[in-house]
């Protein structure tokens, strides 16, 4: 099982690695990359609502937030492209930390309304603000990626690869985090948190931790976001993006280690294929989605796992009647 | 004393549902608290593992003033409990929601799990023994892989006994470790509470079977509309006038 998983994963790097070749065309390879960095967010996502059961409602906010932190700094500040690139998922996170200080006193629906809030707040102030973030105008002049030593990042090509590797490393640290102790502890807390607390464990302190690092997650890949598309406006915190990151979540497989990846690719490639149904496309996903709620609510990865289960307990069983016989 | 509490009081807007309870529970010994339903006995339960906040009163462990701690904290000090329902993680193995029971005695972070450290490494190589050590002592070492979603509700109890057990506990308090099984699960069950008094730990138990706390436990607190009415062995609760009254549905205050 494990041998198999460890080909899975390394057959889909290397596609991910030969696609620029496979499809050496341009507008591929944005829809790709600009997929990869939705991917990171709705990793942020699946820490805190996935795994910690704190459905947080702002995410699309703490993206923007990491967005116009690196587009104020390298546009109105002197700081330059890589510091910038840095310091903006930790203002990101800073934020975070102080908004999940007082968002994580409400609990479950209560959370969601108020991180909801929270993220309308912070469309507002963007939208609002217009001498420092340009308003509805929004925010241009951002610096392409600059060369790195030798290796120039300014090609769709190079530029793919640098967000696939930053997607890669994130997915990593997601995966490292799931399976430790630190992972276990937060799905302790998802699953019953006075149950949690009873065993010892901080629950205050382990849902900041997974808040943070959700907004870390955001902010890398709003960065990512400006330094990619180089033009912001107000609507990348709007709810509309902020449904977009659940639903790609949701699809692929809320709590599953692979779902971001599965429903962000699928959902984006599927819209993709369907945009001459402009509008009307909604109509297939909505039907889609209200179905996977009801009948898989692990999403397409919890589908497929669970069906890889049951045979794996159906043969166990059938393995311990045959010993039973002889 | 090893655990007490003094005038320990719960109120819950008009309602009192623990009043001026005075409660102790010997040390290695198996104790037990029942009542008829509503008598504040999981109340109780509530405020000595610090999920609820007593209106009044104090409580003493280990002689330690624990009355305003958090619940994590008091669980440090060596206080499990398990609940009536046990949430656990149903798409996981046995062993993968025991591990978690360990944590407490682990200090791993954000930053071992990133850097996959030593200390990590080492922890987890730890809990998972702990879990391993734990599932056999309760008798689940053969179904450890089995997901929780596919055992019977008798393992269920015994998980969550294995969990409780995992945070290295001196006191264990047991919350109707045998509602929802079976008589002969119930008499396998009543003899691991006994195996763990024999392994030096102490036990507190919420029961209604009323047979299996009689013959189980050293000693007895009744609790009847949040009030204790009576206090003592078996044979003394089994006497007693206004316990036969509580459970026979006489008032008391008649």
């Amino acid at each position: 099982m494990l041998m198999n998983k460890r080909i899975i994963i390394t057959f889909f790097i290397l596609l991910a690695l030969l696609f620029p070749i496979i499809m050496p065309n341009s507008y591929y390879l944005y829809i790709m990359s600009l997929s990869f960095i939705w991917i990171i967010a709705v990793y942020g996502l699946n820490i805190v609502a996935g795994y910690t059961g704190y459905l947080s409602l702002a995410h699309a906010g703490f993206f923007a937030i990491g967005a116009y932190a690196f587009g104020l700094l390298t546009t109105k500040t002197e700081i330059g492209f890589w510091p910038a690139f840095i310091l903006a998922p930790i203002i990101t996170t800073a934020i975070g930390t102080l908004i999940g200080l007082v968002s994580l006193r409400t609990k479950e629906h209560f959370f969601a309304i108020y991180t909801l809030c929270v993220g309308y707040i912070i469309y507002l102030v963007i939208d609002k603000w217009e001498s420092l973030t340009g308003g509805v105008r929004g925010l241009i002049g951002i610096p392409a990626l600059p060369d790195l030593g030798p290796i120039s990042l300014s090609a769709p090509t190079s530029q793919y690869y640098f967000v696939l590797f930053i997607m890669l490393w994130m997915v990593f640290i997601a995966y490292r985090l799931v399976h430790s102790l630190v992972g276990r502890t937060l799905i302790a807390i998802r699953n019953s948190e006075t149950l949690a607390l009873s065993l010892g464990i901080s629950t205050t302190k382990n849902k900041l931790l997974s808040f943070m690092l959700s907004t870390f997650y955001a902010g890398v890949a709003g960065t990512l976001y400006a330094s990619f598309i180089r033009f912001l406006g107000p609507e990348i915190s709007s709810t509309t993006i902020m449904f977009d990151l659940l639903t790609y979540l949701i699809v692929g497989g809320i709590g599953t280690l692979s779902g971001p990846i599965v429903g962000t690719l699928l959902i984006v490639w599927t819209s993709q294929t369907l945009q001459f149904l402009q509008d009307y496309r909604m109509l297939i996903f909505g039907p889609l989605l209200t179905l996977i709620i009801i009948y898989s609510p692990r999403g397409i990865v919890g589908f497929i796992s669970g069906l890889f289960r049951n045979r794996k307990a159906r043969k166990k069983v059938a393995a311990v009647q045959v010993e039973k016989q002889v | 004393m090893f655990l007490e509490t003094r005038n320990l009081t719960k109120s819950f807007g008009g309602l009192t549902a623990v009043k001026e309870v005075d409660f102790s529970v010997d040390k290695g010994k198996i104790n037990a608290i029942i009542g008829p339903n509503g008598a504040g006995k999981s109340t109780f339960f509530n405020l000595i593992s610090g999920v609820h906040k007593p209106t009044s009163g104090q409580i003493k462990f280990k002689g330690e003033d624990i009355t305003k701690l958090p619940a994590n904290k008091i669980a440090k000090l060596g206080m499990a409990r398990t609940f009536q329902t046990t949430s656990l993680f149903e798409n996981a193995t046995i062993i993968e929601n025991v591990m978690v029971g360990h944590r407490l005695r682990t200090k791993s972070n954000l930053f071992d799990a990133v850097f996959n450290t030593k200390r990590l490494r080492n922890e987890e190589r730890e809990s998972y023994n702990k879990a391993l050590e734990v599932l056999e002592f309760v008798g689940l070492l053969d179904v450890k892989d089995q997901l929780v979603a596919n055992i019977s509700q008798e393992e269920k109890k015994r998980t969550a006994i294995a969990l409780a057990l995992a945070t290295e506990p001196e006191i264990v308090f047991l919350d109707e470790p045998t509602a929802g099984i079976n008589p002969e699960e119930t008499a396998a069950l009543a003899q691991l509470i006994r195996k763990m008094s024999e392994n030096g730990l102490t036990v507190c138990l919420i029961e209604h079977k009323m047979q299996m706390v009689m013959s189980l436990a050293e000693k007895i607190m009744v609790l009847n509309y949040g009030e204790k009415i009576a206090e003592g062995t078996p044979e003394e609760i089994q006497k007693n006038e206004q316990v036969i009254k509580a459970y026979l549905g006489g008032s008391v205050h008649a």
